[in-house]
């Protein structure tokens, strides 16, 4: 097999929304694994031809938000072996075996996303503790470019220093924290609710301070938020959002995505970009995780219904804020998350097997198995809802689309979520066959609109690879982006949305998925199993402030059960590291 | 109605067990010898056609409307005989290995000797009569999994092991001798009567259904309290005679719970 990585996808209808092309019939060069706008004459004999005639050509897909690597996820498996032994992938000259549905093994993981045509994929809560987990799993993961956002939002030092109003120190504790762990941005998980689930409580309002360190969500988001744009981290807080999980948890969302409003999105990475027509830079300071979850209205769950509309009204109304929806696509999923209340209380209503873990100083988190069924008046109403929220914001660069992977639902059901996105005709048979909540307690029966693929296009690569810092490389075809390209059997002239099966199995596996300027995966069949990058952010503050932090942190580490010296992440945990320089040279985060 | 019977005789002693889902009369159903013959079964790394453990015999091929497989000897090492199987019926004149009828929704399965562990395991419907014993988690769910057997019949003539009923949810399960620990662990609904004794943990965390037992209790779960008499109670289709002292629990895990032991008296 040649490695000249030089490609030329011929004839395709192209969706590139970061360079504002709409199905154009385009030619796609690839030279060394990057796009470029031609190659020469020498170098077109030699390039590898993939013919796309009459095929839908996309940017390899990039998913933004999942739970795919760490220890929960692992707790997750052990927790479920019947959730492995019928989905089994068998061992082939290339590829790995593996088993497992919602949470399959690293190997079966890399090689499904690469199937389905996605390139990229986050992991969305890395405790810093289990740091080294996380990267181990990761660089097991074939295929796939990954990065972890880090957990901070119950994270004692970071308490301690909002409490004291110390932003500074904060940006610092934060910067360190994200070069020594090798994290990629901030994951805030029920803000100061966590800490207080050690004393069997959670906190249930913005401005309820929570025991011992007394700081409230709000502190926490407004600070988190400030620490993201003072030090110019790629990607914006990625927020999970108060009394997640709970009817009429859909207010304190939309009042958590008020508390960062007049901050300015400000990523100072050192980084090549490459040509987009769009600005590439993220637009928001705030990126709600699992929309869905966090818009349930009503107050109990006999009046349960969809707060969807009152989260997307204000979504509509700002421009600092990016949602994913965390759809329930029904089916088998596992909840895992880093919001150990959140998650003992769906334990009170499953009473089935429950998982929970204390990380120290830093966080928590709780995993059950779920069930989502079209019978359940609730489930019914969470998948319209998940719905609902990508139909009714109306700019899809505020939006993203997610199953919160293996939370809602799992990720090879992102086509079928397609459908029902795409096709009118799809959400009505499904109406008809789950529970009547659905109809009666949201507004989806109501909603007319149908995206396109420019709009698929949108919600399932280029703002996602926007939104978390990530543009100046991936999520769209412009020269210089990484050669990550998608084909999909689907012709845009010919396409009947109400015929929503064939949607569904064009995007359930590409005709192919090529990273890097190689082909990985064929229809259904793995081809080539490259190793992915490992992106991380490397932010730098002022030497004096680091050194005053550091006497911090080394003073209070005595509560934690390891030493000092074990703590960092060592560099052979990473393949193919490629940290993003934040921050430098240096402005702003310095001593005021 | 025409049948089609199917023997394998087995050609000796096996070493590492077989994983033999095909031994299925759905499967089997409408092919001809040769096409059985080279059915492939797992034995550790490898895949095996059945001809290489098994002489397969057809009587009385065509138009048949049931599949009936005779296995004339031993199969304590074959395992997932029946697994799934949805119509027809399995003889085995001899032991069967692991995972016996697991799945299974229909049919009927009988068995000459004893059979392994997870015999009927998850079934939803059909019948399994085992006239010897059989081991651990007959019935039961898979490891991890909430539900096990939700409908059909087993019957053990002698005695079976722990975790019998584990999970159940529907059907029934009778055994004539002994059984050990947690015999109907977590069980929500179905039946279950045990003509012989249990050790300890019967019923523990069930919400649901009836276990009635002839024999003597050693350690009877904390969780149950006695709730009144039944006099020849009903048992699904069966019906009991003399008197029984009925417990309800396990209130260990419900402030209400709805799952019902019946304790012979005397």
């Amino acid at each position: 097999m040649t490695e000249t990585a030089n490609m030329i996808i011929r004839n395709g209808y192209v969706f590139d929304p970061l360079n504002g092309i709409d199905g154009e019939v385009k030619d796609v060069f690839i030279r060394d694994g990057k796009v470029v706008h031609d190659l020469t004459a020498a170098e077109r004999k030699e390039a590898k031809v993939i013919d796309a005639l009459g095929k839908t050509v996309m940017p390899g897909g990039v998913d933004s938000h999942a739970h795919v690597a760490g220890a929960k996820v692992n707790a997750g498996r052990l927790m479920r072996p019947e959730d492995h032994y019928k989905t089994v992938r068998s061992k082939t000259n290339l590829t790995h075996s593996g088993s497992g549905y919602t949470i399959p093994s690293v190997y079966k993981q890399g090689y499904d996303y690469a199937v389905m045509g996605y390139t990229t994929v986050f992991e969305a809560a890395m405790p810093p503790l289990e740091a080294r987990h996380t990267h181990e799993e990761m660089r097991s993961t074939p295929i796939l470019d990954m990065g972890a956002y880090m957990v901070l939002g119950n994270n004692w030092f970071i308490m301690r220093y909002l409490r004291e109003g110390d932003i500074e120190k904060a940006a610092a504790y934060t910067a360190w924290m994200l070069r020594t762990h090798k994290g990629y941005g901030i994951k805030c998980v029920n803000p100061a609710g966590v800490e207080n689930w050690g004393w069997a409580q959670n906190v249930h309002g913005l401005d309820e301070a929570n025991i011992h360190f007394e700081v409230t969500p709000r502190e926490v988001i407004r600070g988190l938020a400030e620490v993201s744009e003072l030090l110019g981290l790629p990607v914006s807080l990625h927020l999970h959002a108060n009394n997640m999980g709970h009817p009429g948890c859909w207010e304190i969302t939309r009042e958590s995505l008020k508390i960062p409003e007049g901050l300015q999105p400000h990523s100072k990475m050192d980084v090549a970009w490459s040509e987009t027509k769009l600005d590439p830079r993220r637009q928001q300071t705030v990126y709600l995780a699992h929309a869905q979850f966090n818009s349930f209205g009503g107050t109990s769950w006999r009046d349960f219904c969809s707060g969807a509309e009152g989260v997307a009204d204000y979504v509509n109304q700002v421009d600092h804020v990016v949602i994913d929806n965390g759809m329930v696509p029904f089916g088998p999923g596992t909840a895992m998350t880093g919001d150990g209340p959140g998650i003992h209380d769906l334990y009170m209503l499953s009473g089935q097997k429950w998982s929970n873990t204390d990380v120290e100083l830093e966080c928590g988190s709780g995993v059950i198995p779920w069930n989502y069924l079209k019978s359940s008046p609730v489930n019914s109403v969470q998948w319209a809802m998940g719905l609902e929220l990508l139909l009714l914001v109306k700019d899809p660069w505020k939006t993203i689309m997610t199953t919160d992977h293996p939370n809602g639902g799992v990720f090879t059901k992102y086509p079928e979520v397609i459908a029902w996105l795409m096709s009118g005709k799809a959400r009505e048979d499904t109406f008809k066959e789950c529970h009547k909540w659905a109809q009666d307690r949201s507004s989806l029966g109501g909603i007319d609109r149908e995206m396109n693929l420019f709009e698929i296009a949108t919600i399932t690569r280029a703002n996602q690879a926007r939104t978390i810092g990530l543009a100046h490389r991936k999520g769209h075809l412009g020269a210089g982006a990484d050669g990550d390209v998608t084909v999909y059997d689907l012709d845009p002239t010919r396409l009947d949305v109400n015929d929503y099966a064939t949607i569904k199995k064009a995007f359930s596996r590409s005709e192919y998925t090529i990273k890097d300027g190689r082909i990985v995966a064929s229809r259904g069949d793995i081809l080539s199993v490259p190793d992915g990058r490992r992106f991380y952010s490397s932010p730098f503050v002022d030497e004096s402030l680091e050194k005053d932090m550091m006497a911090d942190v080394k003073e209070w580490f005595k509560y934690y059960t390891l030493g000092f010296a074990n703590y960092p992440v060592p560099d052979k945990y990473l393949k193919n590291p490629v940290p993003i320089a934040v921050n430098q040279p240096l402005e702003a985060v310095v001593r005021r | 109605m025409a049948v089609t019977e199917i023997i394998l005789t087995p050609r000796g002693s096996i070493g590492i067990m077989l994983e033999a889902e095909v031994i299925s009369p759905d499967v089997f159903q409408g092919k001809s010898q040769e096409e059985i013959e080279s059915l492939t079964v797992w034995q550790g790394p490898l895949k095996l056609p059945l001809a290489e453990f098994f002489e397969v015999q057809v009587r009385q091929a065509g138009a048949a409307e049931e599949t009936k497989i005779i296995i004339e000897g031993d199969a304590a090492r074959v395992k997932r005989i029946g697994q799934g199987m949805k119509t027809g019926s399995i003889e085995v004149n001899g032991s069967a290995g692991m995972h016996l009828g697991a799945e299974m929704a229909g049919g009927s399965i009988l068995v000459r000797g004893d059979a392994g562990s997870w015999a009927g395991m998850e079934m939803k419907g059909g019948t399994i009569h085992i006239l010897g014993s059989a081991e651990d988690h007959v019935g039961c769910a898979y490891r991890g999994s909430w539900h096990g057997m939700t409908g059909g019949w087993i019957l053990i003539e002698k005695d079976a092991r722990s975790q019998l009923g584990g999970g159940m949810a529907g059907g029934q399960i009778v055994v004539s001798g002994n059984v050990e620990n947690f015999c109907g662990i977590r069980q929500s609904g179905g039946t279950i009567l045990i003509k012989g004794s249990a050790v300890r943990g019967l019923g523990a965390e069930m919400n649901g259904g009836t276990i009635a037992i002839d024999g003597a209790v050693r350690q009877m779960c904390p969780g149950f309290v006695v709730s009144g008499r039944d006099e020849n109670p009903k048992l699904g289709e069966l019906e009991l005679s003399g008197g029984y002292t009925r417990f309800t629990g396990d209130y260990a895990v419900s402030k209400n719970p709805k799952g019902t032991l019946l304790l012979r008296e005397g």
